[in-house]
């Protein structure tokens, strides 16, 4: 009994932390029509300023919300000026795009590597939500709990963006219709350098949030950009809700397969994703056909 | 942090000095004065670069040391990194050997790096000293080339297993390790000493490489005296972390990279209490050690672990060869046999000497994570050493023949009774 | 014209004469490498870059073939035996990989084909009764085709290269071929070629054949250069790699995934010997190549020479200005 519910609850709090690192990469992808395979990268660059934050930088240790909100607005600066020198020149280029997101994913890993070091480094858990939650023989983290707190409040902040605000219909727009988006007066490439950096933002505080449980170190990136992907594409892309449905449902494959199918556990995520794409190619909630 | 090298290749050495210590030699008249050629097959980029910097640390530290020389002879030091992949593996060992016509390759790191260049180097008779655990290249299928003066896979796990049924009375173990050939044959270790000595293994968990969230495993944790898990590279930490956090409290033991101490400053209050069984323990008061780690510790400001601590063994190991062999690596047989005839009464790692496989025999220590308020070189934790197996070999406490008669150590075997 | 001819017979001449001028075996292994994985790069260029089919799972099919080489030896068959297998199975995958992977295209046959990548990646880390799990696969010796000997460096780069000058042309043939003008069709104007009634599925899957082809081939020449394959080689890192080849080079043209293929083992092989850093180089490479000649370094170079040739053969002759009569 402990074991399924244990597993229920992880695989809700592991795809709140798939959410906030997919949800930039939907949006990115959903508007800009750019598989941003720099994510993961940004992911772990977060990662590491946060972790460098909270341990202490120049003697000053900061606050884990702070320093996850810093490491946030350092990473979107980022993002805005990869939009702007970079990916902006290369509109309806596929494979353009692929080999510059691929080119800076490199940078930034050795970057990394470079400036931190081989070793994992561990992210202190906020002193506030330290602490296990029991209910019978059942023991959760409170961090982990918090965190779908953390993600359900993100989705609803990118919810209240997209729905109710000027900015979130003209990203809306740009991702039904980006070429009458412009007709219509849109400024589609400011639009874009906004959106970029908003999702490299959000993946650099996701890699902070996912630091008390994950920790950090080199290959982090390669191990989370396909699950930023699979999520993008079983809930579809330009989707808010395809995101927070796809997160969950990654959520419960990645614990339940691996726990039930230990010999599958290799694949296990990518079984679904392939069937999603054979059978549904736009995602449970894509807004178009990739 | 640690120090970085940037530079490559070395090209030091008095001349005054080496023509001095040439005359103490009967060496012929060609290896006198040309300079000892070593290559390091390392990992500096990628998942394993945690461990490869770190190699390259020890053998830098050994030089330093040493005044980049070996047996009296100027050493010329090559660093390759292969990346992490055989192929590139295959190919760093070929720019070693066939460009720089290096003498010795110290490394690879990985048990699938060794693997890809196990036939070459038994080709071009390049004798070759790796950390690389993989089981059957001192067991079955043996390479004269190579010699493993750091453990098996199964090595250090075989006296966990012992120590964890007798002296901590255990009797039901869960283990976890990566799903691989590494993690099995750790794994596999333990299993057969524990059980040899009265324990049982309930189950055993595999989880992918590269998997963030041990959770679908930590959840299957039920109902046992011991967890047994084996993890490298980052997943200790991460996996201790986790485990703590479900409130879980079993005893945990791990072997030679799960208790490495390279990992002691960044783990935390998690790790208190987890005993380990490894090949090298900071703690070990002799010259050999102290003098080993205030060196790396001055250099490169690193506290060393199973990877520094390795290859400056290895290097000891080569020395010592070179000596054996009267300086010269003309003949490559004699230098091989003088490689396996080495014995050091005070190497970092405690005594040292190899089997005729050329697999080491040597201490293992077991060790128990405590929290220390005044370690040593800034530590807050401290790994101390509560028993020392001594020379043990890669075959524990059976008999050569009967336990190479056993397949070797994979994901089911030994297979798993019932509890 | 005259001078593409030149430059030609000059390449072709260097490669043909490459043991003699390229000092030490180190190098010529080197070139060995560059010519097999222009193989797999021209392959994957087929369907990418005149197909418009952005594979990212192409290190998996390579693997297929390794595997299968390296399997078949081990149970006892002989060399040729083992590189027909190798070859039949390497394109069979291909086949059904196509079969999946087209259902969709654009960004969705990309995810289709880097699930499937994957999943071949963990079967060969799970399937140890074939694969050996990540112990991989030790292979003993390398064929001996007519009876001459390739054991050596030397030997098994004519090998290589008389392999690569084959598959180069019947790249060439293909591209210049209806069947190469109707894929080119097909990337540019799917709906349009429908129209017109050509089969626009058919055309894709047999070019994705002939790419199964060269991917099978360059995974043979691979496997016993290497004399070993274990998981690694068909990881996500891998298919990343040999895209990254295509597209730098230039995706889409004849000579593009060549250059492409030698930068990247360059890099990898040679320079990082003396840079510690070479993947931060590696990725400044791309960027920098994004940034000047977003088209990939030989359409790239093309360009910028024919700009300077104009530059030099009319100075001083001013751009005309717009609107003025």
């Amino acid at each position: 009994m402990t074991f399924w519910l244990l597993l229920t609850i992880n695989s809700i709090t592991f795809g709140g932390l798939l959410f906030l690192l997919a949800a930039g990469f939907s949006l990115i992808f959903g508007l800009m029509r750019i598989p941003n395979l720099t994510h993961g990268s940004l992911f772990m660059l977060g990662a590491y300023f946060g972790a460098t934050f909270v341990g202490g930088l120049l003697g000053t240790v900061f606050n884990f919300w702070l320093a996850a909100l810093m490491a946030a607005v350092l990473v979107a600066a980022f993002g805005a000026l990869i939009e702007r020198l970079l990916l902006r020149r290369l509109p309806g280029q596929p494979l353009a795009q692929v080999l510059v997101t691929l080119g800076i994913s490199f940078i930034v890993a050795d970057f990394c590597l470079m400036v931190w070091g081989g070793d994992p480094i561990a992210v202190a858990t906020p002193e506030s939500l330290i602490g296990i939650v029991r209910y019978g023989t059942l023991a959760f983290p409170l961090y982990r709990i918090a965190v779908i707190g953390i993600a359900a409040v993100v989705a609803a902040g990118l919810w209240l963006l997209l729905d109710r605000t000027r900015l979130g219909a003209m990203i809306r727009a740009g991702v039904d219709d980006p070429d009458m988006a412009r007709v219509v007066g849109i400024r589609v490439s400011q639009l874009f350098t906004v959106v970029f950096s908003l999702g490299a933002g959000i993946a650099a505080f996701a890699g902070v949030i996912g630091g008390p449980i994950l920790s950090v170190y080199p290959g982090l990136d390669q191990y989370m950009l396909p699950l930023a992907l699979v999520v993008v594409i079983l809930g579809g892309s330009g989707s808010l809700v395809g995101s927070i449905v796809g997160s969950l449902v990654i959520g419960f494959i990645y614990n339940f397969g691996q726990a039930l199918l230990p010999e599958l556990a290799y694949f296990v995520l990518f079984l679904p994703m392939l069937l999603v794409l054979l059978l549904r190619p736009q995602g449970l909630f894509g807004r178009f056909v990739p | 942090m640690s120090r970085k090298v940037t530079r490559r290749k070395f090209m030091a050495g008095t001349a005054a000095g080496v023509a001095l210590t040439t005359l103490k030699f009967p060496a012929p008249a060609i290896a006198q004065g040309a300079p000892f050629k070593l290559g390091l097959l390392t990992v500096k980029t990628g998942p394993l670069a945690q461990g490869g910097i770190q190699m390259e640390q020890g053998v830098l530290t050994w030089l330093k040391e040493h005044d980049n020389e070996m047996a009296g002879r100027k050493v010329e030091f090559f660093s390759a990194d292969t990346g992490g992949k055989p192929a590139g593996t295959k190919t760093k060992a070929q720019e070693l050997i066939e460009r720089d016509k290096v003498d010795v390759i110290l490394g690879p790191l990985a048990a699938f790096e060794l693997l890809a260049i196990t036939d070459y180097i038994r080709e071009h008779k390049t004798p070759t000293l790796s950390l690389a655990g993989a089981d059957d290249l001192t067991q079955r299928s043996p390479n004269p080339y190579f010699l493993r003066p750091s453990a098996t896979s199964s090595q250090a796990m075989q006296p966990m297993g012992h120590y964890a049924a007798t002296e901590m009375g255990l009797k039901k173990a869960i283990t976890i390790d990566y799903d691989f050939a590494f993690g099995y044959e750790q794994q596999g270790g333990f299993q057969a000493a524990f059980e040899k000595d009265g324990g049982c293994v309930a189950n055993k968990l595999w989880a992918p490489l590269g998997t963030p969230d041990y959770t679908p495993y930590l959840a299957q944790m039920a109902d046992c005296d011991v967890l047994c898990q084996g993890f490298a590279g980052s997943g200790p930490l991460a996996f201790m972390k986790q485990y703590a956090n479900y409130g879980l409290k079993h005893q945990v033991v791990t072997g030679e990279t799960g208790g490495d101490d390279a990992l002691l400053h960044a783990f935390g209050d998690e790790a208190v209490g987890m005993i380990s069984c490894c090949p090298y323990t900071l703690d070990l008061k002799t010259d050999g050690n102290q003098h080993f780690v205030k060196a790396i510790m001055k250099d490169f400001n690193v506290v060393p672990g199973f990877y520094a601590a390795g290859l400056y063994v290895n290097c000891d190991v080569v020395e010592g060869g070179l000596k054996g062999a009267g300086g010269s690596t003309e003949d490559k047989e004699k230098f091989m046999a003088a490689l396996k005839a080495v014995k050091l009464p005070d190497s970092p790692r405690g005594p040292i000497s190899f089997d005729h496989l050329g697999n080491i025999v040597g201490n293992f220590y077991v060790r128990r994570c405590e929290k220390m308020a005044n370690a040593p070189y800034g530590l807050k934790l401290w790994n101390k050493t509560i028993k020392t197996y001594e020379n043990v070999s890669q075959f524990w406490t059976w008999p050569e023949k009967e336990f190479l008669s056993h397949p070797v150590y994979s994901r089911n075997y030994p297979p798993l009774k019932k509890c | 014209m005259i001078a593409r001819i030149i430059a030609l017979a000059a390449g072709f001449v260097a490669l043909v004469t490459l043991p003699y001028w390229m000092h030490g075996e180190y190098y010529i292994n080197v070139s060995s490498q560059i010519l097999f994985s222009a193989i797999f790069a021209l392959g994957l260029n087929i369907i990418a870059g005149y197909g418009g089919l952005v594979s990212l799972g192409h290190a998996g099919l390579l693997g297929i073939a390794a595997y299968s080489t390296g399997y078949m030896l081990q149970a006892g068959f002989g060399h040729t035996l083992a590189i027909l297998a190798a070859l039949v199975i390497g394109v069979a995958s291909m086949a059904v990989y196509a079969v999946l992977a087209l259902r969709a295209t654009g960004i969705g046959f990309i995810m289709i084909t880097l699930a499937l990548g994957e999943i071949i990646w963990g079967l060969a880390y799970r399937w140890i009764s074939i694969t050996n799990g990540d112990n991989g696969i030790n292979l003993h010796g390398r064929p001996e085709p007519f009876g001459f000997a390739i054991e050596s460096a030397r030997n098994f780069y004519y090998v290589t290269l008389v392999v690569f000058l084959v598959s180069f042309a019947a790249v060439t043939v293909f591209v210049r071929s209806p069947l190469g003008a109707a894929l080119m069709g097909t990337r540019d104007q799917p709906r349009r070629m429908n129209a017109l009634g050509y089969h626009v599925w058919a055309i894709r899957f047999w070019a994705c054949m002939f790419s199964g082809l060269l991917t099978a081939i360059s995974g043979i020449l691979f496997v016993y250069y290497t004399q070993f394959i274990s998981p690694q080689a068909l990881d996500l890192t891998a298919s990343a790699e040999v895209l990254l080849m295509v597209i730098s080079g230039g995706a889409g043209t004849l000579f593009g995934p060549i250059v492409g293929a030698a930068l990247v083992v360059v890099v990898k092989s040679v320079v990082s010997g003396f840079l510690e850093r070479w993947n931060m180089l590696l990725g400044f490479i791309f960027v920098a190549i994004v940034i000047l000649m977003p088209e990939g370094l030989v359409p790239g170079s093309a360009r910028l020479w024919r700009l300077a040739w104009r530059r030099l053969t009319a100075p001083g002759k001013a751009a005309v200005p717009e609107g003025k009569p």
